[in-house]
């Protein structure tokens, strides 16, 4: 992408940008039988996901919405369309695109570097995966990764025996609802041995307005795998609300390390509602990177089930919310063996009056016995309107050998910074950018190169853009 | 080059310099000195322009054109840089990072790169200081190594250097003192300090000496010596 486009992008995105797009099929608004049996139809799907769908659908209806967390009232179901598909079938390389959604991902910024070096693009567009593009190599390891539709038809057997386990649709209203509506996102198989050399990416966006986004992504690694899956969100800005309900499952066999990273910058009137969570077998390593920038709303707490004897999981997570916005965010950690580790660092920066919450949840099971769980929450206010909480709860029901920690500290960008700082030509509002910068690093590190470039490029943006 | 104009300042309610009219040449050296509290730091503070030093008469005039109000960004782009008394740590920023952001489109990041290397070596400043957070895990000494790093790279016209000689030991204060000697051509150094030793490296043009906020004597290098051995009250007695 050159230049021009990356400065296009920038002034854009402030506004919002919405590109024409031919749907084949878009399902009436709001949600019944009938709206679910009609996805289900167009997609062709076998019975037995129809039949999912429908028993997922009276869950929702059944569900109250959560009691907890930030006000989620505003959200009309009624008025949510539920699915639509944008072209009729896919396509095999980034030319044959039609040229709007190009367009689309061009303004996205979909980095060209990742067509040349990595893995395949999978980027979702609305509800239906258009693009999908693998690299030979990673085939012939017997690496699967394609969309979550055409995994129900072609892997059946490994699709019946994840889906749904480690996040029934009764977990919770949202997963409920993805369980019923779900549409595209990504499958990932990767056989036992098998260290995949790149990072696997997918790109997703919401394109329709005041249309919900509902993917759905299980990724299967056997033991001693390794794989990297990378996803990067973005959504143009519209007037009335959008709803985003993912659900992401990841199977973690023993000895087999996952590392699943988030960049994302949902546009301000997102609700942004996702459930996250991991399965971690013995010797076994979950990594979550999980950057959230804008929406409306979030509230994530990508979680690691610790099963096995020593299991791993990670959660680093950085929070940005901006005026108007709420980062519920935070982290779950469930020790259910012995001598398991879990690591959360959280990074949280509110400004304008934005508000950040930490919310986590550490389990230490009876029997988890050397278990150590180590928890650090760093909150950043740029203003006095801003707000930031911390709730973290700890249920540690062994004692024998296990080791907590926790830390949290709150700070303001002070006076003394800004000066020092500017005696040496730097002027405010490229300090606090800088000091966020900094803040942020320890995560940021962690997150391939080229989406922390983009992950820099979009604080920036939000550092610049005040609107008060 | 840097006037004081009758200047005043205070911080909050209370007035900290009274009346100061000082006029800085180029390529001179000035040691300003002065007991704990005299105002030394509130003089490289108002100069650079921190915003909780308010002026409440006279001027700062730079090269002919009045500062007073100007902030502080405006000033260092115009030449004007203080090295801090107590270095600050930045989190997460390299001192590369910082400067490349302080000189953002005026150089080569690559070049800057290879400058920051250069002067490092010759301030001796061990190499991962300069991948870590700025000041991060940093001595006294190595602190004030970076922030003349800093200075260096900005190369400005008038360099405040705030007790560079603070918490800096033997070796340290050499290689820093004989550095300011080195770079001196062409600029205005006002070391504020407590002691001569640092002056053993860099010989003053003049000393200024501060008391409760006022400018009490301006002499030459040899004021420094005849406090060191009677202290500042035998000024007091000469006044």
């Amino acid at each position: 992408m050159s230049d021009t486009q990356q400065e296009d992008i920038k002034f854009d995105y402030k506004y919002g940008f919405s590109v024409p797009t031919k749907y084949v099929y878009k399902a009436d608004k709001g949600l019944s039988d009938e709206v679910v049996k009609k996805i289900s139809y167009y997609k062709n799907e076998p019975a037995w996901m129809r039949d999912f769908r429908l028993k997922s659908l009276s869950v929702f209806n059944s569900k109250a919405m959560p009691s907890w967390g930030p006000d989620l009232s505003e959200i009309d179901f009624e008025s949510i369309t539920y699915y639509a598909k944008p072209i009729d079938n896919q396509v095999r390389s980034w030319e044959d695109l039609p040229d709007e959604i190009k367009q689309t991902y061009d303004k996205i910024g979909v980095p060209k570097a990742e067509r040349d070096f990595l893995a395949g693009v999978s980027a979702q567009f609305d509800s239906e995966v258009v693009y999908e593009n693998m690299r030979k190599e990673i085939a012939k390891l017997g690496v699967i990764f394609c969309d979550m539709d055409t995994a129900v038809k072609k892997y059946p057997k490994i699709v019946k025996k994840y889906f749904g386990k480690l996040i029934p649709p009764a977990d919770n209203k949202f997963a409920a609802l993805n369980s019923a509506v779900w549409s595209g996102g990504s499958f990932v198989y990767v056989p036992k041995g098998v260290k995949v050399p790149m990072p696997l990416q997918a790109y997703f966006r919401i394109n329709a307005e005041s249309f919900g986004q509902f993917e759905r992504t299980l990724i299967i690694a056997e033991e001693g795998s390794f794989v990297h899956y990378v996803e990067g969100c973005t959504a143009p800005i519209y007037t009335t609300s959008s709803l985003h309900a993912a659900v992401v499952e990841i199977f973690v066999h023993p000895k087999a390390r996952v590392r699943y990273t988030t960049v994302q910058n949902w546009s301000s009137n997102v609700y942004n509602l996702v459930t996250k969570r991991s399965r971690v077998e013995e010797s076994a390593v979950m990594e979550w990177v999980d950057c959230n920038i804008g929406s409306k709303v979030t509230m994530k707490y990508p979680s690691c089930y610790l099963v096995g004897e020593y299991a791993r999981g990670e959660v680093l997570s950085i929070a940005y919310a901006n005026e108007n916005q709420i980062q519920d965010t935070g982290a779950k950690m469930m020790h259910l063996a012995a001598n398991t580790k879990s690591r959360v660092v959280s990074k949280s920066i509110s400004r304008q009056g934005g508000r950040c919450s930490y919310r986590g949840l550490v389990n230490v099971s009876p029997g988890a016995y050397n278990s150590s769980v180590f928890v650090s929450c760093d909150a950043l206010l740029l203003d006095e309107k801003s707000r930031t909480d911390t709730y973290p709860y700890m249920k540690i029901r062994e004692q024998q050998g296990v080791e907590i920690q926790h830390e949290a500290t709150v700070e303001r960008i002070g006076e003394e910074k800004l000066f020092y700082l500017a005696s040496r030509g730097i002027d405010k509002q490229s300090a606090e950018g800088l000091l966020v910068q900094g803040f942020v690093e320890p995560v940021a590190k962690e997150i391939p190169l080229e989406y922390a470039v983009e992950l820099n490029r979009l604080l920036k943006v939000e550092m610049a853009g005040s609107v008060g | 080059m840097l006037k004081l104009n009758n200047l005043s300042v205070s911080v909050g309610k209370k007035q900290i310099l009274s009346n100061i009219d000082f006029q800085f040449e180029p390529d001179k050296v000035y040691a300003v000195m002065g007991p704990n509290g005299s105002g030394k730091s509130t003089l490289g503070y108002s100069i650079a322009g921190h915003p909780a030093y308010e002026v409440t008469s006279g001027q700062i005039v730079f090269n002919n054109e009045d500062i007073t109000e100007e902030e502080p960004e405006k000033r260092a782009e115009k030449g004007i840089f203080l090295s801090f008394q107590s270095p600050l740590q930045i989190a997460g920023v390299t001192v590369f990072q910082l400067l490349r952001l302080a000189l953002e489109g005026k150089v080569d990041p690559l070049e800057l790169r290879n400058k920051i290397n250069r002067i490092a070596k010759e301030l001796k400043i061990r190499d991962e200081l300069l991948n870590r957070s700025l000041n991060e895990g940093a001595s006294g000494g190595e602190r004030k190594k970076l922030e003349l790093l800093q200075a260096v790279v900005l190369d400005p016209k008038f360099l405040i250097l705030d007790e560079i000689d603070t918490g800096v030991d033997v070796d340290a204060l050499k290689i820093i003192g004989s550095y300011i000697d080195k770079i001196k051509k062409g600029r205005t150094i006002v070391l504020i300090t407590h002691y001569n030793r640092i002056l053993k490296y860099i010989k003053p043009d003049y000393v200024l000496v501060l008391v409760n906020g006022r400018l009490v004597k301006v002499g030459k290098k040899d004021l420094a010596h005849q406090i060191e051995e009677q202290g500042y009250e035998s000024l007091n007695s000469n006044l």
